[in-house]
């Protein structure tokens, strides 16, 4: 081996320390959505409350609204609900979708803790589940005016996530749809 | 059962009818999935095996017990019966939960050197045995010490030597 | 109290690792012999206070002390006494701990048996390895404490071991394969003694040997354990996933197989030189980026540990530091490790020389080792370059190494009548006809009667090819070890007993080779074959029920519930038949343990040479069934039976006298070993 492949293995190793010192604390688990950019997918379900009710995308309305997957079962979904209830007080449109669920439990919880939702989408097999590409509760989507889903968050909504990831850009879009 | 009218042969019946029963319970066990056409089940095995469950930490469709799995191969199952293609089934799922779910990685612009690298890395190292092998030409000249021959040609080695020992006395 | 002594002891033993890195390495330049001899006594000390520890924290797990946070996260009053002790090393802290052992056991080997060293070499080994005793030291210290106390509410129940743990194999898979992880930094160290001092030649080489090749025996049977644990315990059949940590496990084995037969061309040839050096460092460094990756979280990974970040820092830091510092003086005193007197112009080897093989050898094993690294950290590369979430798996990893093993596979049947310097290819040629004929009449022949005997399959190309590589190996490698026998004996008689007394004239490391290839044929069979034949079927069965799979007919007997020590099962009870004769009674269980309330699959297994029958249970169904999972493996047992060959072969050539004797003449080789002495007093 001649003087300068010697240094080969040294420069290797220093250009792997940096990729390894970068991905630490990333979480290797935080997926990001496949539908960023992409209409939210449509689907006809009934309504949690009302099981005549057929709901689709329709019912949006042209708003600019949160999509929030929760369940009974769902442990997190109970720490987060509280700041959902405050987030709803404000204005901000939220649509449930109960996944995996069972009716009575979901109508029951939704009685003791409060409801935020504008209305609820029942999906006890999991299929919107499927089409959003939903792997566990509690997730939140951000849909704007148009029905593009703008950002998803897997894990609890609270006031720090709220802040960090969807303020500023719930009042953005909210601004583009009240300009129109 | 015409058991009543006349026995013996009734009885045989019975039997049989029984015997008929006992072994046909090897067929009435069913598998836990079941497809209308069998030729679909080992697609569905290769295909859970190349999708990742999307919460667990590391593990294929077949392996997993998470809820998420069992719908996901329930999927897979409703998918081939609609006669989709292997690639449209895994595109599908690509569509809803992005690469990640993809054992086997896409061959596209962020992964080119994911596929590359090892192909240039034999093709280097075979090249560089290829030069060595040709640049490097035995000398008649043995400088090296006795100590790099072989079990066997240090054998004939010893009698080459006893023999011209014997030779020159 | 107790606790309290081991983590003081623990503190000593880091101050010993500190001595041990500074006195002798300074001794042995200033030329202080007493201070060069310093590093055999610290070494010796630092294992006493480090088994001293040890042995305190295996105490507290005995007397249930749940005061102390790690033994509260991974013990039970109710968990058997054997999985107690083996709980000690089934989480981060207590892992740490038994690497800091077992590195202090190397060391004080080390310490041991190197008299025949020239000092100046073996204190500066010894310095080396205290620096790295120290880095473990100060990061179980400063991060992992297994002594952390939980005051002033400390709990009277543990959380359990995870059930998954509760097994043979968490007693004996860590502890062998920390044992070759640690081993190679005996190798490490002995690289960079060399680089210091510069002085690298044969005798190096053959006094590093011996080090080399148990620490790889090690990891072989480490791995080789690791892979069979896999497959009984996790219910469902695999026994190798690609997984990070396994990789991270692969990876210095490849790397150490390459440094294997590197160091007998640097040894016997004097080439290949900076080559191992490179090799030796790489090895120990690959060791360390398992325990990083395992332990940091940047991978998700079944077997991880913990995700910490802030652990994470430390032994990045403590690898770069280590890992860097070795390149970098790799680098910078390569060329006066290379330029040795009258050797560099004169080592000359051609195309089919069994120095080009053994090059050859290294190219793919290099190769392999590569492509893993590469696929392993692909997805944590892509998501700092933004480039998406990645996942890199199985078919990945299979669909480069398949192809590279069988080429390895091809090279290693040609390899062992190789010769030195130069070989004529025709007389491979020749040596390899009949071998190829058997070979391939094997792959196409063979794989028509397994067909037979499993009922429905079909032929396969992997089992030709499969089968083809095997013998090949088997086949050439027994043809040489008849051709050394028939020279080996007297020209006259060739007769039986003649015969055999050349069988132990030829030495260890022959033996191992022969060993060790042979292995790597029987695994690769029982992989090939296994997962070509596999037959499984998941059915829906209630007490009663009968099935049939590839030939065998297997009937769900009964449902029972059995109480374990810390754990309730349903048991069931199935029994298999081969032509109407019972073959294996199995119960597979589905446990729940109380502890976690986690629910655990025991798979049942029934082994045999020629085919596993595996059984587990999968969910209760409606009314009485279960959902059953029946497998019949043909063959899967040669995966571990060749591993342990392999791990044999390494044994042997541990074992050849060449390497442990002190130039003493022994029968066969006196005039290597005397040729070899003059060769080192004249350099």
């Amino acid at each position: 081996m001649n003087r300068l492949t010697l240094f080969i293995p040294f420069a290797l190793c220093l250009a792997l320390g940096a990729f390894l010192f970068f991905s630490l604390g990333k979480d290797p688990l935080d997926l990001p959505s496949a539908l960023v950019g992409e209409p939210f997918p449509e689907f006809a379900l009934e309504e949690l409350h009302e099981p005549e009710r057929q709901v689709s995308t329709d019912d949006f309305d042209g708003q600019v609204l949160l999509v929030n997957v929760w369940a009974t079962w769902c442990f997190a979904c109970r720490i987060e609900h509280p700041w959902l209830n405050s987030l709803a007080k404000d204005g901000v449109v939220i649509v449930g979708l109960n996944y995996k669920d069972h009716r009575k439990l979901a109508q029951d919880w939704l009685q003791e803790r409060g409801d935020p939702y504008q209305f609820s989408i029942f999906d006890p097999r999991g299929v919107l589940g499927i089409d959003l590409g939903v792997y566990g509760a509690p997730e939140t989507y951000l849909v704007d005016a148009q029905g593009i889903i703008r950002h998803r968050r897997v894990g609890v909504v609270d006031e720090r996530v709220w802040n960090g990831e969807f303020r500023d850009l719930y009042q953005q879009l909210v601004d583009e749809a009240n300009a129109e | 059962m015409q058991s009543n009218s006349r026995p013996g042969l009734g009885l045989l019946k019975q039997v049989g009818l029984f015997l008929l029963l006992l072994s046909s319970s090897a067929v009435a066990v069913e598998d836990v999935v079941s497809f209308s056409d069998e030729s679909l089940r080992p697609r569905y095995q290769q295909l859970l095996e190349e999708l990742r469950c999307p919460k667990c930490q590391n593990q294929n469709l077949a392996d997993s017990n998470s809820a998420i799995s069992q719908d996901l191969r329930a999927e897979v199952q409703r998918l081939l019966e609609q006669d989709l293609s292997d690639a449209e089934i895994k595109e599908y799922l690509k569509n809803r939960y992005s690469e990640f779910i993809l054992y086997r990685p896409e061959v596209n612009s962020a992964t080119w050197f994911l596929w590359a690298a090892p192909v240039v890395l034999v093709v280097l190292g075979g090249l560089i045995v290829l030069r060595l092998s040709r640049r490097k030409k035995t000398d008649g000249t043995e400088e090296t010490p006795i100590a790099v021959r072989s079990t066997d040609q240090q054998q004939r080695l010893d009698e080459l030597l006893n023999r011209s020992k014997q030779g020159s006395e | 109290m107790i606790a309290e002594y081991g983590h003081v002891a623990l503190i000593v033993a880091l101050c010993l690792s500190v001595a041990q890195a500074i006195v002798p390495m300074a001794g042995s330049f200033a030329g202080y012999r007493t201070w060069m001899r310093l590093g055999h006594s610290l070494a010796l000390g630092q294992l006493v206070f480090v088994a001293i520890s040890f042995a305190c924290l295996t105490t507290a797990f005995l007397q249930d002390d749940f005061s102390l946070q790690y033994v509260a996260d991974n013990s039970n009053t109710l968990l058997p006494t054997q999985f107690k002790i083996s709980a000690v090393w089934g989480a981060h802290e207590g892992s740490l701990l038994l690497w800091a052992l077992i590195l202090a056991v190397w060391s004080a080997a080390v310490a041991l048996f190197s008299s025949h060293l020239p000092l100046v070499l073996s204190s500066r080994v010894l310095s080396i390895l205290g620096a790295i005793s120290v880095g473990f030291g100060l990061f179980i210290l400063l991060t992992s404490n297994p002594f952390a106390r939980i005051l002033p509410f400390s709990p009277t129940e543990g959380g359990d071991l995870n059930p998954l743990l509760q097994d043979f194999g968490l007693i004996v898979h860590p502890p062998m394969l920390y044992m070759g992880y640690v081993g190679f930094s005996v190798a490490f160290a002995f690289a960079v003694a060399a680089l210091i001092g510069g002085q690298f030649d044969s005798a190096w080489a053959r006094w590093a040997r011996p080090w080399i090749n148990s620490a790889w025996v090690f990891l072989t049977i480490g791995i080789t354990l690791g892979s069979w644990w896999a497959y009984y315990e996790l219910g469902w059949g695999g026994w190798w996933f690609w997984d990070p940590v396994e990789n991270a496990s692969l990876m210095p084995w490849l790397v150490g197989t390459a440094l294997v037969h590197s160091i007998s061309v640097t040894e016997k040839r004097g080439a290949f030189r900076s080559w191992t050096l490179l090799l030796a460092i790489l090895a120990f460094s690959l060791s360390l980026l398992g325990t990083f990756l395992v332990r940091s979280g940047v991978l998700t990974s079944v077997h991880a540990f913990a995700n910490d970040p802030e652990r994470g820092v430390f032994i990045l830091a403590f690898l770069g530091l280590v890992v860097g510092s070795s390149l970098l003086l790799f680098a910078l005193r390569g060329p006066v490790v290379q330029r040795q007197k009258g050797d560099a112009e004169a080592v000359s080897y051609s195309g089919l020389s069994r120095e080009m093989m053994l090059l050859l050898n290294n190219v793919l094993l290099i190769s392999a080792m590569a492509m893993i690294l590469i696929g392993t950290l692909y997805p944590l590369i892509a998501d700092v370059l933004d480039l998406g979430k990645i996942s890199v798996g199985p078919p990945y990893f299979n669909f480069f190494f398949v192809p590279m093993t069988l080429g390895l596979m091809v090279a290693m049947g040609f390899a062992v009548f190789s010769r030195w310097k130069k070989t004529d290819a025709n007389m491979l040629l020749q040596k390899g006809m009949v071998p190829f004929l058997i070979s391939l009449s094997a792959a196409l022949i063979l794989p028509l009667f397994l067909a037979e005997s499993i009922s429905w399959a079909t032929y396969s190309m992997t089992a030709v090819i499969t089968l083809g590589a095997s013998f090949w190996v088997v086949t050439m490698s027994l043809e040489d070890l008849w051709q050394k026998l028939d020279r080996g004996s007297s020209k006259a008689a060739s007769n039986v007993s003649s015969r055999l007394k050349s069988l132990t004239k030829l030495p260890g490391s022959y033996w191992g080779m022969q060993v060790a290839h042979i292995g790597i044929a029987v695994c690769a069979l029982g992989v090939g074959l296994s997962s070509v034949y596999d037959v499984q079927k998941d059915v829906r069965m209630v007490p009663g029920d009968r099935v049939e799979v590839a030939g065998y007919e297997f009937t769900f007997d009964n449902l029972s519930f059995v109480q374990g020590p810390n754990f309730g099962a349903s048991r069931a009870q199935i029994s298999a038949y081969k032509n109407d004769r019972l073959v294996a009674v199995l119960h597979p269980e589905k446990r729940k343990y109380e502890a976690r309330n986690q629910v655990m699959t025991e798979a049942a297994l029934d082994a045999g040479l020629t085919r596993d029958l595996y059984v587990s249970l999968g969910e209760p169904l409606k009314g009485d069934a279960w959902a059953i999972r029946l497998h019949v493996k043909p063959f899967v047992r040669c995966i571990w039976l060749g591993g342990l060959m392999i791990g044999l072969g390494g044994l042997l050539s541990v074992m050849d006298k060449r390497y442990r004797r002190r130039r003493k003449p022994s029968t066969q080789s006196s005039t290597r070993s005397k040729a070899a002495a003059t060769e080192a007093t004249a350099q």
